[in-house]
C-alpha cells in the first residue's frame, strides 16, 4: 500500500510547484497508472516515494510506514524500481544484475541463486540460457525483462515503474505489458506506473490518475474516466485511444483477413 | 662489451624506480581522481596543480626534490620526482572515466538502493577502469622515459648509459641506454595494455582460449616485473666508500682512478658519477658520498657567492676552510691542475687578428660570435669577465660541449669558453687567451672528502699521495684519449695512474 497526503514539491524554493497538494492511495495488489504530459509532475511523484527526491511538504507512507523515518537505501531495496533507461550494469552478467538487491540485503548465497532462477523464469528468460550473458548481448526487450527481474528479485511488495516499456518496439512492448500484468496479478504487487501512453494505462492499470501541471485532475477506474471525465483535458485524453481504434476500424473496414490478424 | 656487462645492474635500477614510482603514483592518483570527480571545488585546482607540475622541466623537479630533502640523493628523490610526474594522466583519466558513465546506470544503482559508496566501488570504478588503465599506460611510458634522468641524482638507471655516453662521446653507450629504455617502455606498455584488453573484453563472446593466453601473459609479466623490482629492493651489499663524480669525462677518469687506488688498499667501493654539481656537493656534506673531484672556483663562486679574485692560493685556502667549517668536509689533496673556463680561439684566426689575451679582444669583440656551454653565459665567471674587460660579443650562442668544439672548428663561432683541461683544445688547435686581469677565479682540482671518510686513516693515506701529481697536461691528455680518440674511460684511468706512479 502506498499513500500520499497533501504532498507538495518545489525545485525553486516555492516559486513554482512540480507537484501541488497531491493525495492518493494505492491499495495492496493494485496497479495505478499515473498519466500526463512530460513535465506534469508524474516522475517527481514517483521519485518522492523511494526518496530519490524529498517532498517539500506532505506525508508519504509505504505499507503504513512513513518513508522519511526509514533509511533511504534500505527503503529502496524493499521497493522494486523499473525505468525506461533500464540501467542494467554493463559489467555484470544477467544473473549478477538480477542478484544485486538480494545481495545488498545480505541474503544467503544459495537463496540468492534460487531466487535468481525463479525470477528469470518468471520473465521468460531461462537461467540456463541467459544467466551468464552480458547486457550487451541481449535485445532491448530481453534487457527490459532483466530489468523487471532485477526489480522483483528481492520479493518487494511495492514496485515503481517509470515509462518502463517506452523505449521498446510495439510488439515487444505489447508482450511485456501483458506478461507484467499477469505477474503483477499473481504476486499481488502494489504498483505505480508512470506513462504518457493512455492505451498502455488502459490496458494495464486498475485505476488511472491523470495529472496536469502538478495537480491530479481525476483518479478512477478506466470506465469511470471514460464515462464521467471530470475535466475537458481528461475527456480529450480518454477520447484519443478510442478515436484511433475507430479510425483503424474504418481503414480496415470489412477486410476480414486483416481484421482477424489485428 | 664492457658496456653490456653493466646491463643487469642498470636494468634492475631502472625497473625498480619505474615500478615503485608507478605503484605509488597509482595509489595516490586514483583516490585523488575519485575525490575530484565528486567535488568540483577540488577538481579544478587539483587538475591545474598536476598539470603545472607537468610543465616544470623534469631536471628542475629532480633538483628541487633533492633540495627539499636536504641534499639527499639516490632513489628517494628520483622516485618522488617520478611520482609527481606520473600523476597527471592517472588523475585526469580517473576523473574522465568516472564522469563519463551513463547517467541511467547510476540512476539505476541509486534506485535499487546502493549507497553512494557502493555505487562508487561496485559500479562507477569498475566501469571507469578501462579509461583509468589507459591513463596508467600513458604514465608508464612517461615514467620509463623520465627514469633515465634519475642518474643525475645518483639513482642507477639506463640513464647511466646515456649520460656517460653523451659526455664521453660514446654513441654506442647512448644507443644501448636509449634502446633499453625504449624496450622496457614497450614491454610494460603492452603488459598494461593486455590488462586493459582483459577488462574491456570481459563481456564479449571471444573464444576463452585467447582470453586465457592474454591473462597468462599479462599476469606472469606483471608478477615478473614486480618480483624483479622487489628483489632489487633488497639492500645492496654495504661498501666501504662511495666515490662521487659530476657528469663529464675528467670526473669519470678521476673517479675511476680513486676507485682503483682504494680497492688496491683493500676497500670495497662503489661509483656514483654523472651527478649534478650541487647534488654531489650536498651528498658529500651529508656523508652519502665519501670523495669526489671538486674545483676551488666552483665552491668559491657558487657556494660562497664570492666575486673577487684574491689569487689561486688564497682562494684554495679559503675554500678549504669554508667546506670544513660550514659542511664538515675536507680538502684532502690538490691534484695539481686547474680546470678553468677560458676563452679560446682558432690559432690562425687569433694570430691574424694579433690577439693573445682577452684585453686584445676589445676592438674586435663587437663583431665576434662567441659560443659557450649551456651554463657559461649565465655564470658569474662570464659576468666578471665582461665587466673586468668591458667587452661583449655580437652574438652569444650556447651548445652542448661536444657541439661547441665542432662549431669553432667549422668557423660557425669565432671563440668559445673552453675548459683548460679539455683534450679538444689541442686537438682542434685552439689557443687559450690569457687573462691578465685575473677576472676568472682559479679552478684548482682537489679531492673533496666527507667528514666520515676523513676519519679513516688508511683511506687518507691511500689518497693523499695524489697531491700535486696531475698536471694540466696530464689531465688534458687523459681527457683527449676519451673525448677525441674515443677510447673507454678505463684508458684515461690507466694513463693517469701511470703519470702518478712516475
Amino acid at each position: 500500500m502506498i499513500e500520499l497526503q497533501n504532498v507538495w514539491k518545489s525545485y525553486d524554493f516555492g516559486k513554482t510547484f512540480a507537484v501541488s497538494n497531491m493525495s492518493l492511495r494505492v491499495n495492496r495488489g493494485e496497479l495505478l497508472g499515473l498519466i500526463g504530459e512530460s513535465g506534469c509532475g508524474k516522475t517527481s511523484t514517483l521519485k518522492m516515494i523511494n526518496r530519490i527526491e524529498e517532498p517539500s511538504s506532505g506525508d508519504i507512507s509505504v505499507n503504513g510506514e512513513d518513508v522519511r523515518l526509514q533509511n533511504p537505501e534500505q527503503l529502496r531495496r524493499n521497493i522494486g524500481y523499473v525505468f525506461q533507461g533500464i540501467g542494467l550494469f554493463p559489467h555484470y552478467t544477467v544473473a549478477e544484475n538480477v542478484c544485486t538487491v538480494p545481495q545488498l540485503l545480505d541474503w544467503p548465497s544459495s537463496a540468492v541463486l534460487d531466487r535468481c532462477r525463479v525470477v528469470l523464469d518468471m520473465v521468460g528468460l531461462p537461467a540456463a540460457q541467459f544467466a551468464d550473458r552480458f547486457p550487451s548481448q541481449l535485445s532491448g526487450g530481453q534487457q527490459q525483462r532483466v530489468g523487471v527481474a532485477r526489480a522483483l528479485a528481492a520479493q518487494p511488495e511495492v514496485v515503481l515503474m517509470d515509462e518502463p516499456f517506452g523505449a521498446l518496439d510495439p510488439i515487444t512492448r505489447a508482450d511485456l505489458q501483458e506478461e507484467f500484468k499477469s505477474i503483477q496479478r499473481k504476486l499481488e504487487l502494489t504498483v505505480i506506473m508512470v506513462t504518457h501512453d493512455m492505451t498502455e494505462a488502459l490496458l494495464m492499470a486498475d485505476r488511472i490518475a491523470v495529472m496536469r501541471q502538478g495537480e491530479v485532475l481525476q483518479i478512477g477506474s478506466p470506465a469511470e474516466l471514460l464515462n464521467r471525465p471530470a475535466d475537458p483535458y481528461v475527456q480529450k485524453l480518454m477520447e484519443m485511444p478510442k478515436r484511433r481504434a475507430d479510425r483503424l476500424e474504418q481503414i480496415l473496414g470489412g477486410d476480414v483477413r486483416l481484421g482477424a490478424e489485428g | 662489451m664492457e658496456q653490456l656487462a653493466l646491463l643487469p645492474e642498470y636494468f634492475r635500477g631502472h625497473l625498480t624506480l619505474t615500478i615503485i614510482a608507478l605503484f605509488l603514483g597509482v595509489a595516490i592518483s586514483i583516490p585523488l581522481g575519485v575525490w575530484a570527480a565528486h567535488s568540483s571545488s577540488v577538481k579544478r585546482p587539483l587538475l591545474t596543480l598536476v598539470s603545472i607540475i607537468q610543465t616544470f622541466p623534469s631536471v628542475a623537479i629532480l633538483a628541487l626534490v633533492v633540495a627539499m630533502l636536504g641534499g639527499r640523493i639516490g632513489s628517494l628523490p628520483a622516485i618522488i620526482a617520478l611520482v609527481l610526474y606520473c600523476m597527471l594522466p592517472i588523475v585526469r583519466n580517473t576523473v574522465t572515466g568516472l564522469e563519463n558513465i551513463a547517467e541511467e546506470v547510476v540512476t539505476a544503482a541509486r534506485g535499487i538502493g546502493m549507497s553512494p559508496r557502493q555505487i562508487l566501488t561496485k559500479v562507477r570504478i569498475p566501469l571507469a577502469l578501462p579509461v583509468i588503465i589507459a591513463g596508467i599506460r600513458t604514465a608508464t611510458v612517461w615514467t620509463v622515459g623520465l627514469a633515465t634522468l634519475s642518474t643525475l641524482v645518483g639513482a642507477t638507471s639506463f640513464g647511466n648509459y646515456i649520460f656517460t655516453g653523451l659526455q664521453t662521446r660514446n654513441l654506442l653507450s647512448v644507443t644501448i641506454g636509449s634502446l633499453a629504455a625504449a624496450l622496457m617502455a614497450v614491454i610494460l606498455d603492452s603488459l598494461i595494455g593486455g590488462l586493459q584488453w582483459l577488462v574491456v573484453n570481459r563481456n564479449s563472446e571471444l573464444d576463452m582460449d585467447r582470453h586465457k593466453v592474454v591473462k597468462a601473459f599479462v599476469f606472469s609479466g606483471l608478477i615478473a616485473a614486480v618480483g624483479l623490482s622487489g628483489y632489487s629492493l633488497m639492500p645492496d651489499k654495504e661498501v666501504d666508500f662511495i666515490i662521487g663524480g659530476k657528469g663529464f669525462t675528467e670526473q669519470y677518469i678521476i673517479a675511476g682512478a680513486i676507485e682503483e687506488i682504494l680497492q688496491e688498499a683493500g676497500f670495497t667501493t662503489e661509483q656514483r658519477v654523472g651527478l649534478g654539481s650541487e647534488v654531489v656537493f650536498q651528498a658529500t656534506a651529508n656523508n652519502m658520498i665519501d670523495v669526489y673531484l671538486e674545483y676551488s672556483g666552483t665552491v668559491w663562486t657558487n657556494l660562497m657567492s664570492r666575486e673577487d679574485n684574491p689569487g689561486r692560493d688564497t682562494v684554495m685556502l679559503e675554500v678549504g676552510a669554508y667546506i670544513a667549517e660550514e659542511h664538515g668536509m675536507a680538502n684532502l689533496a690538490e691534484l695539481g691542475f686547474q680546470n678553468l673556463y677560458a676563452l679560446a680561439m682558432r690559432r690562425e684566426h687569433a694570430e691574424s687578428l694579433g690577439i693573445r689575451s682577452i684585453s686584445d679582444l676589445k676592438p674586435f669583440a663587437d663583431g665576434l660570435v662567441a659560443g659557450g656551454d649551456l651554463e657559461f653565459f649565465g655564470r658569474p665567471e662570464w659576468v666578471g669577465l665582461r665587466d673586468a674587460y668591458s667587452i661583449d660579443f655580437k652574438e652569444k650562442l650556447t651548445f652542448d660541449t661536444a657541439l661547441m668544439y665542432t662549431a669553432i672548428a667549422e668557423e660557425q663561432v669565432d671563440l668559445i669558453a673552453a675548459y683548460t683541461t679539455d683534450g679538444r683544445v689541442a686537438e682542434f688547435d685552439l689557443v687559450i687567451l690569457e687573462d691578465p686581469l685575473n677576472a676568472i677565479p682559479p679552478y684548482d682540482g682537489f679531492l673533496a672528502v666527507s667528514g666520515e671518510a676523513m676519519g679513516n686513516r688508511l683511506f687518507v693515506e691511500s689518497l693523499s699521495p695524489l697531491a700535486g701529481k696531475i698536471s694540466v697536461e696530464v689531465m688534458r691528455d687523459a681527457n683527449r684519449l676519451v673525448d677525441v680518440e674515443n677510447l673507454p674511460v678505463s684508458a684515461g684511468v690507466s694513463y693517469i695512474r701511470e703519470a702518478i706512479a712516475k
